[in-house]
């Protein structure tokens, strides 16, 4: 006789007693509710501490009673599983609590100084009592350090990757992959030290009579540092995706490997490698160290990126923030919401691009 | 030129002293695109491999690129330790020990001790409260939450990874200082019986504060980096759970975790490589005091990174000599956990991709 005869020889199975018993949704939210309320009345009651304890103590006691409630009627396992759910929604509604108060703060804080005077005029002759000045000069100092750096990283990012890829064989191949790796993660600071050691203490004396000079181009030098990995991964991720018979198809009508390297499998794979170029742009337009060792900042409008201090956008935030002047926070935070607009807009379209892009489907 | 028609440049074998392109005779095979190439009627239809043409070029100008990142690594190290040994040589006092940065007095004294503590502090503080958060919002993205709620979120973290550090400090100096105050005072006032929530204040500008602003930035990383692995969990693996009983958090354990080990591992040192080198978020946080204390509340720490952007604009030649021989430990120390981070990526190489 097996188990199952045995145990339904008094019973008739139906699916009410098959089926586990489950815990009542309102059963769920009223332990919810008691133990929020249990748990404002420990924190206001014993004078411990404000809403917050009381949310806290109130999650807490959610939790026990949860264990307790669900593991009489549900059994143990099912009480943990529900424990761990809870838990995992509460983190998630833990870590959007902050990021919404950035992005609350950004906009309120923000729009105080958006006007045309901000976009319009630099921090030239502008003293602590003035109200006005604005950021022109770092928005010029942020669009002409990045775009240098683009133009620098771009072709060495794209061909590394190719070489990786399409020539890329045996040992040094895969040292040279391993250190793509290990340099997406060096310190943009570290990235700005190397640049002042080796472009602003060794190298501009050479065309400066001898003293050290600060420049926007230096800045640009340092953010290529800081790009060329990020866009060498995308890219050769996104070789990897060009189909194999597309190359021999190529081979096969006698078109030397370079040739087909230029004309076919970076054509097909060029949507994924700009939405790369356009994160690690992104990215780069928000560092601030670097800018900060190589570039000096300034706070005249400086059209000549290879001489003399230039300001940019982050580092202007950084500036404002550290200022004493009481109109220098509005100032710091309309520079960071442009700052993060800039961020946001091409991180969206480069997201955008990769959604449309057949290949990485 | 005869003894080898198939490999000489513009052999015409084959021809009968017809030179021109276009009027060659019918019958003498097919007419190859242009000099350079022999006629394949002629045999030898490879081009003639040269020594110094386009496909070497460019093979050799790839292979540079491919090369340059290994220069970039070794510049910076050499270039770092050219700038740092005379600073390190003019030092008085010793720079492993000494708990105080004067590189600009005339007899420079300055150690990397406290930097290096408080480095390690803040970043270890904030993965201990980042990551618990972070894997939770990578399970509920890829196992819990409907898949309408999950995209977008997940592009929304994706956005937030994205977001400049600068933003991140401004707003934990301006707006997230009061309520960390708060709580510190709270914590200073029920608590103050373990050591690191001691001290007579005042409060605020603390390792708490900067080490919480830090996890704020890391969670969108290390996030994305374990909803991605979690995301490759074989669905069979999965199934079977399930199928043997296991409640949804029982199969959690059981297939995804498991799973998706190394590459949480790996995106927790990423995350850790992250927070060693952040500058401009910490420096405007933390409330720069040179001492080694495990109090977390009150007013004080400071990181190598915040610490040369806070004194770089003062520094003289042996002060920026200092900083740059911080800048080197820095980067010696996230160099380790950066290759760490991806050797054990590279162990599980199904990961190497996903994790960028």
């Amino acid at each position: 006789m097996s188990l199952l005869e045995r145990e339904s020889a008094g019973v008739v199975m139906t699916p009410d007693n098959i089926r586990s018993q489950k815990l009542h949704p309102g059963l769920n939210i009223g332990i919810a509710v008691a133990a929020l309320v249990v748990g404002m009345a420990v924190a206001y009651g014993f004078g411990i501490g404000n809403y917050v304890l009381g949310v806290v103590l109130g999650v807490v006691f959610y939790l026990v009673g949860l264990q307790i409630v669900a593991g009489r009627i549900e059994g143990r396992r099912a009480a943990r599983d529900r424990m761990w759910k809870t838990l995992i929604y509460a983190a998630c509604v833990l870590a959007i609590l902050p990021l919404a108060s950035v992005v609350w703060t950004l906009i309120s804080k923000g729009v105080g100084r958006l006007d045309g005077d901000f976009f319009g005029s630099s921090m030239n002759n502008i003293g602590a009592r003035d109200p006005d000045g604005g950021a022109y000069h770092a928005i010029i100092g942020t669009l002409e350090q990045v775009g240098i750096a683009t133009l620098m990283a771009v072709p060495l990012g794209v061909l590394g990757a190719i070489y990786l890829v399409e020539y890329g064989r045996g040992k040094f191949a895969t040292t040279v992959r391993f250190f793509v790796d290990v340099m997406t993660g060096i310190p943009s600071i570290v990235a700005g030290l190397f640049i002042l050691s080796f472009w602003v203490l060794i190298v501009s004396p050479w065309f400066n009579n001898g003293t050290p000079r600060f420049s926007g181009f230096a800045a640009s030098l340092a953010l290529t540092v800081l790009m060329l990995p990020t866009i060498v991964r995308s890219t050769e991720e996104m070789l990897r995706l060009v189909p194999g018979p597309l190359r021999e198809g190529a081979y096969a009508l006698g078109v030397p490997q370079w040739k087909t390297i230029l004309k076919v499998v970076v054509p097909t794979a060029l949507p994924g490698i700009v939405t790369g170029v356009m994160l690690a742009v992104a990215r780069a337009a928000g560092e601030t160290a670097p800018v900060l060792l190589v570039a000096g900042g300034a706070a005249a409008i400086n059209f000549d990126p290879f001489a003399g201090g230039q300001q940019s956008l982050s580092l202007f935030v950084y500036q404002q923030a550290g200022d004493a002047s009481r109109y220098a926070p509005a100032r710091a935070w309309t520079a960071a919401l442009t700052l993060v607009a800039i961020v946001l807009v091409l991180t969206v379209a480069a997201k955008l691009l990769a959604r449309r892009n057949s290949l990485s489907k | 030129m005869g003894d080898n028609p198939s490999r000489s440049e513009n052999a015409t074998a084959g021809d009968l002293g017809v030179t021109g392109r276009h009027a060659r005779g019918a019958g003498t095979g097919v007419s190859p695109r242009s000099y350079e190439e022999p006629p394949f009627g002629g045999g030898g239809a490879l081009p003639k491999k040269t020594r110094f043409g386009m496909e070497a070029g460019f093979k050799g100008l790839s292979v540079a690129a491919g090369a340059m990142v290994l220069v970039i690594i070794v510049a910076i190290a050499v270039f770092l330790i050219s700038k740092a040994v005379p600073a390190i040589n003019a030092d008085t006092e010793n720079f492993l020990t000494y708990k105080s940065w004067f590189p600009n007095d005339t007899e420079p004294k300055f150690g990397i001790a406290v930097l290096a503590f408080g480095t390690v502090l803040t970043s270890i503080i904030a993965l201990l409260v980042a990551v618990p958060i972070a894997l939770g919002i990578a399970l509920f993205l890829s196992h819990y939450a409907p898949k309408r709620l999950a995209t977008p979120l997940g592009f929304v973290i994706d956005l937030l990874a994205a977001v400049p550090s600068v933003v991140f400090g401004l707003w934990g100096r301006d707006v997230f200082l009061e309520p960390v105050r708060n709580f510190s005072l709270w914590l200073n006032e029920y608590f103050s019986w373990i050591p690191i929530f001691g001290g007579d204040g005042p409060f605020g500008r603390s390792v708490l504060l900067g080490s919480l602003v830090l996890a704020i930035m890391v969670l969108p990383i290390v996030t994305s980096l374990s909803r991605e692995v979690f995301m490759q969990t074989p669905g069979m693996n999965e199934e079977a759970a399930l199928a043997l009983g296991a409640t949804k958090w029982e199969m959690v354990r059981t297939a995804v975790l498991p799973y998706g080990k190394p590459g949480v591992i790996a995106a927790v040192m990423l995350g850790l490589g992250r927070a060693l080198g952040e500058t401009i978020a910490l420096a405007l946080t933390l409330g720069v005091v040179f001492n080694i204390s495990f109090n977390i509340i009150e007013n004080g720490g400071n990181s190598i990174a915040a610490n040369i952007a806070n004194s770089f604009g003062e520094a003289n030649e042996t002060g920026r000599g200092a900083l740059i021989a911080s800048g080197l430990v820095l980067f010696a120390i996230t160099l380790v956990v950066n290759m760490a981070a991806r050797a054990i990526i590279y162990r599980r190489r199904e990961f190497r991709d996903s994790a960028a």
